[in-house]
């Protein structure tokens, strides 16, 4: 039977003590990092702060990829567009994918209004935000202001007639509101009447 | 306590029931034993409802989670603070919620209405109460009971939306509540009036009060539910057009239409035929908001869960404009104007047009909310109606809507003249373009932006020139100091000045809302010590460095935080944190999906909005929306000046003694216009 001498136990125990040191360094978390560009320490727990998210490229800040998205729905239910779900449901699965899309025809030399409309092949009219300006959806536009504008001729034309209907009795009722006043010192009053009623 | 409140609930109907029948018999037949016994039922069903609320919100503070709808609504570990919010956090609650507040609001109209008008209280008692009744049988017969109960009892509740636990939430849904509510009142009132005949302006005076409470609060939440959403749901705007947002806003646009209109009817006794319609109107589109949020008839993301309970809306609200308008339409030959309008240069015309504006918008808004329907019924395919088009549609309509704000207050009543148009509108006019010429200097040169910068320049020196003008006038009459000229002016007549001072946060408003325009923001992903920066449309170049994100336990939730420290022009201003909360319930157990907290830093001048989008990899690598928001503290304090005003306008003394006043003066100078000696 072997035996282990004093010295050799002791050689044996520091050599494992030197194994232990880099397993532990391994094991101790990682410290937060001070505010200087330096490596990321890892989260306590990771799934706390949601889904895990790729770093932001060129194509994301994109103005014109952005301007596309913001006329496309994203298909979550969320009822926002592609743009604003992404940058704030961040637990979209939709939208990522259609930002990635957007950015994979950009990237194949598709000019903006192309995407919309491949996007509009792909999912039907409804992906866009607003209805496109043809066929019945034109009425969508011109109905309000239309609507607005013939109410508001008709008004003019009824007022018109209540003016017109008005004016007779006013005129013969004129000399009991001052047959002597001056059309100056009418003014006034009629200026003190309005401060009077307003 | 749960028996006690369902127990409640059908007293409360039948209650109810009875109220509107003796009512309706009571005040047809003039039978005074009915009247009393309606009356007494109004009373008797508010207790009855009160009870049922105090018992469910026992229910949800005792979590008694075999009552379903507490069950689904709190949790062991949400704050106290929410937990009364739970009343109306969910369908069921919130239907309890509205049938409460009506009873409420029903027993004070029979309680506080003043003596000269109770000849129309028997109708309007049996009016709320068969209001009341029909929301209270939603619950009973539409699976919307409160308090119903659970086959087992979970050890823990769901708990809250996490996007509901926040201050807006609790006080917004309770106003705007409060607001769609309180319409029912002048609704009966004017119901009333068809029913009895006694269409004169008496009626008006007596809802006055109550249209101005209802607008008042539809007002309040609004710009709450405005606030909520920018400082909660993080996509950096305060108004989406979403069809539950829409909702709000038609009956807001129709009672402002009223407020205006009403004071034709007051002063020259036309358009009773218009604000008689205005008020059934206000009062379809109240229950039409209650139809659509509760429906699921149109996608919305404020929507309740779809139910039955659509249907029985769908049903009241057809019934109930059927049944409005048809006595509307037999009580048309006992509305005819008393006077007529003197000249297309008057503030009576320029009201019209005013309404004409109101009203057109709250079709336009209407007619986008519900033209994804009529769409696809013509055409057979699904198409989607979001802010782009309801911008496009109606930002020129609210600018046009702006620019009759500055013009009426500038010309008289009957008629006016050359000279004094010209008098009214030159300082105004210079305003306009004095504001226009500012900020065209200041590099400005997007159109609907210096439109509104324009037009608001022009209403607010109208409404300082008003102010100028009555204050100078008392000072030299009265020899008053200055600001108690000013006192008295607004004291005095209160519905005036208050009104200019609902027109001054309109001014507010929409120089708050032109600010969007020149939103700017970025994405970036920063390991802590990085920077990004972005430029202001003030100029100034903004840096955010990100600190590090760290991790905590709250009460209810897990919180991801991550700071950033942000400089101006190199100068630093301060930190701004934001986060991710994971909720959880009372076993440590994730509840619903992980929620975004802004950080927000305000000035007068500008917003910076921070998103934390979340995290790389697990490390403290953070990816953000940085957002700058010009002008949106104005759109709060514009809120603030429009419930200023409203205050002022409904506070009680000075404004019905206004409107005796003017009627006397409208009726001398009838008198005198017909040659009589008065």
């Amino acid at each position: 039977m072997r035996t282990v001498d004093r010295r050799g136990f002791l050689r044996a125990s520091a050599t494992s003590l030197w194994a232990v040191v880099p397993a532990f360094a391994l094991l101790r978390p990682v410290q937060d990092t001070v505010p200087t560009a330096g490596p990321s320490g890892r989260l306590w727990d990771p799934n706390r702060a949601g889904p895990s998210l790729q770093p932001v490229t060129a194509e994301d800040n994109d103005a014109a990829i952005q301007a596309i998205e913001k006329r496309l729905k994203c298909t979550c239910g969320c009822g926002l567009d592609v743009y604003t779900c992404r940058t704030t449901d961040f637990t979209c699965p939709q939208s990522p994918k259609m930002h990635a899309h957007v950015i994979e025809l950009t990237k194949a030399g598709m000019s903006g209004e192309a995407i919309v409309a491949q996007f509009v092949s792909e999912h039907g009219l409804e992906i866009l935000m607003a209805p496109p300006k043809r066929g019945f959806n034109l009425a969508g536009y011109f109905v309000p202001a239309t609507v607005i504008l013939v109410v508001g001729a008709v008004l003019l034309v009824v007022m018109r007639r209540w003016v017109r209907r008005t004016t007779p009795a006013l005129a013969a009722s004129a000399p009991v509101v001052g047959s002597s006043a001056s059309p100056a010192e009418l003014e006034r009053l009629h200026e003190a009447l309005r401060h009077t009623e307003a | 306590m749960t028996l006690l409140g369902s127990l409640a609930l059908w007293v409360a109907f039948l209650l109810g029931a009875w109220g509107a029948i003796t009512g309706f018999l009571g005040a047809s037949r003039e039978r005074g034993d009915l009247i009393a016994s309606s009356r007494h039922a109004v009373f008797a069903m508010c207790g009855a409802l009160l009870v049922a609320v105090v018992s469910l919100e026992v229910a949800l503070f005792r979590h008694d989670f075999n009552v379903e709808y507490v069950a689904a609504y709190t949790s062991r570990n949400l704050p106290t603070f929410y937990i009364w919010s739970g009343l109306y956090a969910g369908q069921k609650g919130s239907l309890l919620f509205w049938a409460t507040v009506l009873s409420i609001f029903g027993a004070l109209a029979q309680w506080l209405t003043a003596p000269r008008h109770r000849v129309y209280l028997p109708y309007v008692g049996a009016i709320t109460s068969l209001v009341a009744a029909f929301f209270v049988s939603v619950m009973l017969f539409g699976h919307s009971n409160p308090f119903e109960r659970l086959p087992y009892t979970p050890i823990d509740g769901r708990g809250l939306n996490p996007q509901l636990q926040n201050p807006g939430m609790v006080f917004h849904p309770p106003m705007l509540y409060l607001g769609y509510i309180s319409i029912t009142i002048p609704f009966a009132f004017a119901m009333s009036a068809l029913l009895s005949k006694r269409l004169d302006t008496d009626w008006l005076v007596a809802i006055r009060k109550w249209t101005l409470l209802s607008w008042l609060f539809l007002s309040v939440g609004i710009c709450l539910g405005m606030w909520w959403a920018y400082v909660e749901l993080g996509w950096g705007g305060y108004w989406a057009w979403d069809p539950v947002e829409n909702a709000s806003f038609l009956p807001w646009l129709t009672m402002t239409a009223f407020l205006h209109s009403v004071m034709i009817q007051e002063k020259r006794g036309m358009l009773k035929k218009w604000n008689l319609g205005l008020i059934i109107g206000s009062w379809l589109l109240s229950i039409f908001g209650t139809f659509i949020t509760r429906s699921g008839v149109i996608a919305s993301v404020h929507s309740f869960t779809q139910s039955s309970v659509g249907y029985f809306f769908g049903a009241f609200l057809v019934v109930s404009a059927v049944a409005s308008f048809w006595i509307y339409a037999k009580r048309l030959p006992l509305l005819q104007a008393e006077s007529s309008l003197e000249s297309l240069v008057s503030r009576e015309a320029s009201f019209l047009f005013n309404n004409l504006l109101l009203v057109g918008i709250a079709f336009s808004v209407l007619w986008g909310t519900l033209f994804p329907i009529i769409s696809e019924a013509v055409t057979g395919t699904k198409i989607t109606v979001k802010a782009p088009f309801f911008n496009q549609v109606n930002i020129p309509l609210g600018l046009a809507l702006l620019a009759f704000t500055g013009i009426g207050p500038l010309i008289a009543w009957r008629r006016s003249s050359l000279p004094n148009l010209r008098r009214q509108f030159a300082v105004p006019a210079a305003g306009g373009v004095l504001g226009l010429l500012v900020v065209l200097a200041g590099g400005m040169r997007d159109f609907y932006p210096l439109v509104a910068v324009t037009l608001g320049s022009f209403v607010f020196v109208t409404v300082v020139q008003e102010f100028v003008r009555g204050v100078s006038a008392r000072h030299r009459q009265y020899s008053e100091a200055w600001l108690l000229a000013l006192g008295r002016l607004i004291s005095r007549n209160r519905r005036r000045y208050g009104g200019y001072i609902v027109h001054v946060g309109i001014v507010i408003l929409f120089i708050a809302f032109a600010g969007m325009a020149f939103k700017t923001e970025t994405e970036a992903t920063l390991r802590p010590g990085e920077s990004v920066s972005l430029r202001s449309p003030y100029g100034w170049t903004y840096t955010f460095t990100h600190l590090g994100v760290s991790q905590y336990d709250a009460l209810n939730r897990q919180v991801t935080a991550a700071t950033v420290e942000v400089a101006r022009n190199g100068k630093r201003i301060g930190m701004l944190s934001t986060e991710k909360r994971q909720h959880v319930d009372a076993e440590g157990n994730p509840t619903f999906q992980p929620s975004t907290e802004v950080g927000i830093r305000s000035d007068l001048r500008e917003d910076l909005y921070i998103v934390l989008a979340g995290v790389v990899n697990g490390t403290e690598q953070a990816v953000y929306r940085f957002t700058i928001n010009p002008l949106v503290w104005w759109v709060w304090y514009g809120g603030m000046v429009v419930a200023l005003g409203g205050l002022i306008v409904m506070w009680p003394g000075g404004g019905a003694v206004a409107v005796r006043r003017a009627q006397a003066g409208y009726a001398v100078k009838l008198v005198a216009e017909q040659g009589k000696p008065s």
